[in-house]
């Protein structure tokens, strides 16, 4: 789990931790993922385009034409996208989505079913594992979700919606209402 | 009377008194009871008046399938009514009342009605109340709405909360009797995931209550076997308290799980389990039936297998001597089992000639008498069960005997729960050896495969001897554990089970065979909605013939039970009536929820603050903080207003006008849509997409535009800026931000594929802040870092760079008709930037204003808004704007729309300016123009302007642009308000202010 002082708010509540990540920096790629441009796309980022619904090394594949970039530390929006550009000769649009998006950590043994209760996704331990990568909704908000391990959940939303996201989690994660299925 | 017994009653813990109140009167009861136990137990046996005829009504059943004993629950926010005594566990504290009577239990007019049942017969409200019109609203709705009805509407907001929970699994299995727990192992070693459902709080149906031996164990220590046995597996996971309640396409199942209805807590009261399953099988048991004689409704009257679940599970006597009646071999056991605890039973009647089997040798055995080929001509009591009259089966009823009693134990055969398997369109079967409908296993429900998913099991498959259910168990277990992929090895040696020999039953539908009229008229089909033998004849003599015109025009079947004890009954007095085998009437459908679920279960937990999602700002805790009112725009909250102290909203808005229009204003305009449309086709695709040409704009500069739908009507609009060669920025509105993305990806995906383009939705990733007013330019001048004279940032262009040393786009677009420029920074400066501007803007008193200023400024500059000047049907022509829809490109989405006759016929409405002739006089909002006693438009957006001084208005209007002088008149409840049409533009029609 990242250093407390990476969080803007924390619930610790519940059954599981809630806390909402500060600025996290990302990078929105879209392009047509083809052999070409993957190998390109390793030669800028140092890291190969991840298959489908996976995440690895910081790079989410979105859609069959768009990845969702975490810029390292000591990297900028600004120069990842400046090595995507120059090395991408296919058509592409790469931008900085770091302000539009809220990420959150949930840690705890039952993050699974915070979810589960939102997001119409199989979260059991042997469905959902390290390096899947899945783009739902929970509740009524739009989210993607990875595992950083096997009880530490991160999970993005638009900026917007930060703190009724929170909340959300928070009644979801309240202690005694864990359904203790998966 | 009835009375709580020293022995059985397994499911109580007579250590564990609890307290409850039942109309307002004190009861006590047992951890364990029901509802429905408890007030047995403390011989409350009118438990409430029914629906129609307000006759005393009685608890029937024991469990979902009660149609009587429903009550209204709890109290304030935790009140609700309609719960069944049958399925509510006790708890102290829990408050119950009696419904639908008036005003009491024991005394209610309302029962006046019982008297003149001979002038409500089926359909009454149909033939009577006719005539005279009013009467009906005035006089006969009131009156029967108060009669009428069940339980009452709570009044106050729910205080619990509920959830959702989404559930995969391999197997599920609907039901925890025998055959469900033996499904459950079975599959379980296969290896599949295996979620069981049981909607009681305990597991194991019949067996904990009826004589039956599985391998050498009696019924309960079987049960207790198959619990330890799933509870090796790691991989079958049980819930009681949860009911499977509904079906659906693809696997896709609802669970009702009742978290703490017996423990009221702050933590969900109920969860909505919404389950995807391979394979499903419904294990959900049988319902016994009722038999038809009169007055077997008298409290009293109960299904024979309900009389010995109280005895046994709950040790309550529903009676100190009660008769058997029944037509199968299965009410014998109710009386041995009350032979057993040394109640009286003075007779069993068995409408068969030959009677029972080997339970029958054993009653008679005992020493219990048996009259073979009887019938129950009637009940006597009046609000419960003083005797029953006996005689000949086949005949007409005349009355051989009466015996004394206080209990009646019926049993009409059983009909298997084929709901869950019916929901997604199992087809069923009928079974007439048993007189039953039951699935077809050849006809199962399919799946997106084209496969069946659904397996029963059980009584509910229709297998009716303990041997049968665990045979057909083990047989959907492992037919769906191979389905699955999880097959299983050689079969196991069936489990042994002691049988016991039973004769057939027999259909018998009336009681006696040829019931007079007198004795149908009070025998009930229907005990929640009061539907009689009779009526269902009279609606077959009437002509409804299909079972569905039956049911509504009769109310059999309807309401909280949905018939599930009385439409098997019902179905076959119809037959009879239109002299039509059974199966050839059918059956009405089988719809989810099994049994009513909460409406909070169904909500989850958007409820309260987390009702709907709400978008913020970065900049909406400063507005919050400075007297903003809110208002929804999408899911968006904006700052409707700023109020200062003593403010009205009217004076807040006039000021932020005039502060704006005569020095500068602030406007936090983030919510605006912002897609990046990026890619060599960028500029052909936004040809397509808008009406106007967007490919001919030059970088660096902005443009307004149009977006229509196939049908050639407005749906989006806004200011386009092309960033480069290849970029362009389409500002959408607030509500089209993540429509107008969907939209341009769905054409670029399903139709448009070819063009090598790209979008993203940048909508948050800026806050963008207007600064309008004659001094906007001086504001930004003082916060310093880039040019924005002119000459360097000419109207409708933009540019780039630090302002104030803020990374910021600034465009010289104006919605106001000021001199204004939109300033986009990223959103995690806005706030700072934000503040930066109303520092740099105090020496010239810079105001904040929100979105109502802003639209009574563009009202007053004659600017429409999508959704105010548009509303789905209207075109961009309608709205005088054919200068933004392109006459020269070869196409674009909803060219083909706006070219077709009746979009360019003569007489649409047209926009239009509205003055009123009295400069006090504001239009009320949507008021339609009426001439010559036709509607001829109506007003879009209506304001007070302060800047002029007087109403403003714009409207749609017949053939508007032609009427430009003629006073319209818009009569609104009783006043008739006059204005002229004018231009839409009201001020600075040749924007010289905005272009500075």
């Amino acid at each position: 789990m990242s250093d407390l002082m990476s969080f803007s708010e924390i619930d610790g509540s519940g059954a599981v931790l809630v806390a909402a990540q500060r600025r996290v920096m990302m990078v929105t790629l879209k392009a047509e993922l083809s052999k070409a441009t993957r190998a390109a796309i390793k030669k800028a980022l140092g890291t190969p385009v991840p298959a489908a619904r996976k995440i690895a090394n910081g790079i989410a594949w979105m859609a069959p034409d768009e990845l969702l970039i975490m810029v390292p530390q000591g990297d900028t929006p600004e120069a990842m996208i400046a090595r995507l550009t120059a090395e991408l000769k296919a058509p592409m649009l790469a931008v900085d989505v770091s302000d539009a998006r809220a990420v959150f950590t949930l840690k705890g043994n039952k993050a699974r079913e915070v979810l589960a209760k939102g997001a119409p996704v199989d979260l059991a331990p042997e469905a959902f594992t390290l390096g899947d990568f899945r783009r739902t909704r929970l509740g009524q908000v739009a989210v993607a979700f990875w595992l950083e391990a096997d009880d530490e959940i991160t999970l993005v939303c638009f900026a917007s919606l930060k703190q009724f996201m929170f909340e959300w989690l928070v009644n979801a994660a309240q202690k005694g209402s864990m359904p203790e299925f998966l | 009377m009835s009375f709580r017994l020293p022995t059985f009653g397994h499911l109580i813990d007579r250590d564990s008194p609890v307290s409850f109140t039942f109309n307002g009167k004190s009861v006590q009861g047992f951890k364990g009871d029901t509802l429905a136990s408890a007030l047995m137990a403390a011989d409350h046996r009118m438990v409430g008046r029914s629906f129609k005829y307000h006759r005393p009504r009685g608890i029937v059943a024991s469990g979902g399938e009660e149609p009587n004993a429903l009550m209204n629950m709890g109290e304030g926010a935790r009140f609700e009514p309609n719960q069944r005594a049958t399925t509510t566990e006790v708890f102290n504290g829990l408050t119950a009342r009696s419904q639908n009577h008036w005003p009491s239990l024991a005394f209610d007019i309302g029962a006046l009605n019982n008297k003149l049942a001979r002038f409500l017969p089926a359909g009454f409200y149909y033939k009577t109340f006719m005539k005279p019109a009013w009467a009906w609203k005035h006089v006969f709705e009131p009156i029967i709405r108060r009669s009428a009805g069940l339980g009452q509407v709570p009044t106050e907001r729910d205080a619990d909360c509920y959830e959702y929970f989404y559930a995969y699994t391999d197997i599920l299995i609907t039901g925890g009797g025998v055959a469900g727990l033996e499904a459950a192992l079975e599959a379980g070693r296969s290896g599949a995931k295996v979620l069981l459902l049981e909607q009681s709080p305990h597991f194991g149906g019949r067996l904990m209550v009826d004589d039956v031996e599985v391998d050498g164990r009696a019924g309960p220590a079987h049960i207790a076997h198959l619990l330890t046995e799933i509870g090796k597996l790691p991989n079958v996971s049980l819930r009681p308290r949860t009911q499977g309640a509904g079906v659906f396409d693809h696997g896709y199942a609802l669970g009702y799980e009742r978290l703490n209805d017996h423990a009221p807590s702050t933590t969900p009261r109920h969860r909505l389990w919404r389950i995807r399953a391979k394979r499903i099988i419904t294990a959900t048991g049988a319902l016994e039936r009722t038999l038809n004689f009169a007055g077997n409704d008298i409290p009293g009257v109960m299904l024979a297998s309900a009389v010995r679940d109280y005895v046994r599970l709950y040790g309550t006597a529903p009676g100190a001597r009660t008769v058997v009646v029944t037509n199968n071999d299965d009410a014998y056991r109710t009386a041995l089992t009350l032979h057993a605890v040394g109640l009286e039973v003075p007779a069993i009647i068995d409408a068969r000639p030959q009677g029972g089997g080997a339970l029958a040798e054993q009653a008679r055995a005992l020493g219990v008498r048996i009259e073979t080929g009887h019938a129950v001509a009637k009940v006597n009591g009046k609000i419960h069960v003083k005797s029953v009259e006996i005689c000949l089966q086949s005949g007409a009823g005349g009355a051989v005997e009466t015996i004394a009693c206080d209990c009646v134990a019926m049993s009409g055969g059983f009909s298997p729960v084929v709901h869950l398997w019916s929901h997604c369109g199992g087809k069923l079967n009928w079974d007439a050896a048993n007189a039953m409908f039951s699935p077809d296993p050849s006809r199962p429900p399919t799946d997106q495969n084209g496969e069946g998913f659904v397996i029963t099991a059980g009584s509910a498959f229709g297998a009716l001897t303990t041997e049968a259910c665990l045979q057909s168990a083990t047989a959907a277990a492992r037919q769906a554990a191979d389905e699955v992929g999880h097959s299983l090895p050689e079969e196991a040696a069936a489990r042994e089970v002691r049988t016991i020999s039973e004769n057939p039953m027999a259909p018998i539908w009336s009681m006696p065979d040829k019931a007079p009229y007198k004795l149908r008229a009070k025998t009930w089909l229907d005990f929640q909605n009061d539907v009689k033998v009779s009526d269902v004849q009279l609606a077959a003599r009437e002509g409804f013939e299909s079972v569905e015109h039956t049911k509504r025009y009769t109310t059999l079947g309807m309401a909280t039970d949905q018939g599930k004890l009385s439409n098997i009954n019902g179905l076959a007095v119809l037959a009879g009536a239109l002299d039509a085998e059974i199966p050839n009437v059918g059956t009405t459908t089988f719809r989810p929820p099994y049994t009513p679920i909460s409406l909070g279960a169904i909500a989850g937990e958007a409820a309260g603050p987390l009702f709907k999602p709400t978008r913020k700002t970065t900049i909406d805790g400063w507005h919050e903080s400075h007297g903003a009112i809110f208002e929804p725009v999408a899911d968006w909250r904006r700052a409707y207003a700023y109020l200062q102290a003593g403010e009205t909203t009217q004076d807040a808005i006039t000021r932020e006008i005039l502060a704006t229009r005569g020095s500068v204003g602030l406007f936090d305009a983030s919510t605006l849509g912002k897609i990046i449309v990026k890619g060599p086709d960028a500029g052909k695709f936004l040809d397509l997409v808008y009406t106007n040409m967007m490919s001919t704009l030059k970088p660096g500069k902005c443009r307004y535009g149009l977006m229509c739908n196939e049908n050639g009507f407005l749906m989006d609009d806004g200011v386009v800026a092309r960033l480069d060669e290849d970029t362009f920025l389409c500002h959408t509105t607030t509500g089209g931000s993540d429509r107008i993305h969907a939209h341009m990806e769905e054409w670029l995906q399903t139709e448009w594929w070819e063009l090598k383009v790209f979008t993203a939705n940048l909508t948050e990733q800026f806050t963008q802040i207007v600064v309008a007013g004659p001094n906007a330019r001086k504001v930004l001048e003082a916060l310093g870092g880039m040019d924005v004279s002119r000459e360097a940032l000419p109207f409708m262009t933009f540019t780039e760079g630090k302002l104030g040393g803020i990374q910021a786009r600034i465009f010289r677009i104006s919605f106001s008709g000021e001199l204004s420029y939109e300033i986009a920074v990223p959103a995690s400066q806005g706030l700072l930037m934000w503040n930066l501007l109303l520092q740099a803007g105090a020496d010239h008193g810079i105001s904040p204003y929100g979105t109502e200023a802003l639209h009574v400024m563009r009202g007053e500059k004659g600017f429409v808004v999508v959704g105010d000047e548009s509303d789905g049907t209207v075109t961009p022509h309608d709205l005088g704007m054919s200068w933004a829809v392109s006459k020269k490109k070869e196409d674009f989405i909803g060219k083909r729309g706006m070219q077709r006759s009746f979009l360019t016929a003569e007489g649409r409405k047209q926009l239009v300016g509205l003055r009123t002739l009295s400069d006090t006089e504001k239009l009320p909002e949507s008021a339609h123009a009426v001439e010559d006693g036709k509607a001829i438009g109506h007003v879009t957006s209506t304001y007070f302007s302060p800047t002029l001084g007087h109403p403003i208005a714009m409207a749609l209007i017949v053939g508007g642009r032609a009427r430009m002088g003629e006073v319209l008149a818009f009569p609104v409840a009783g006043t008739v308000h006059k204005a002229r049409v004018v231009d839409p533009v009201f001020y600075d029609k040749e924007g010289a202010q905005q272009d500075v």
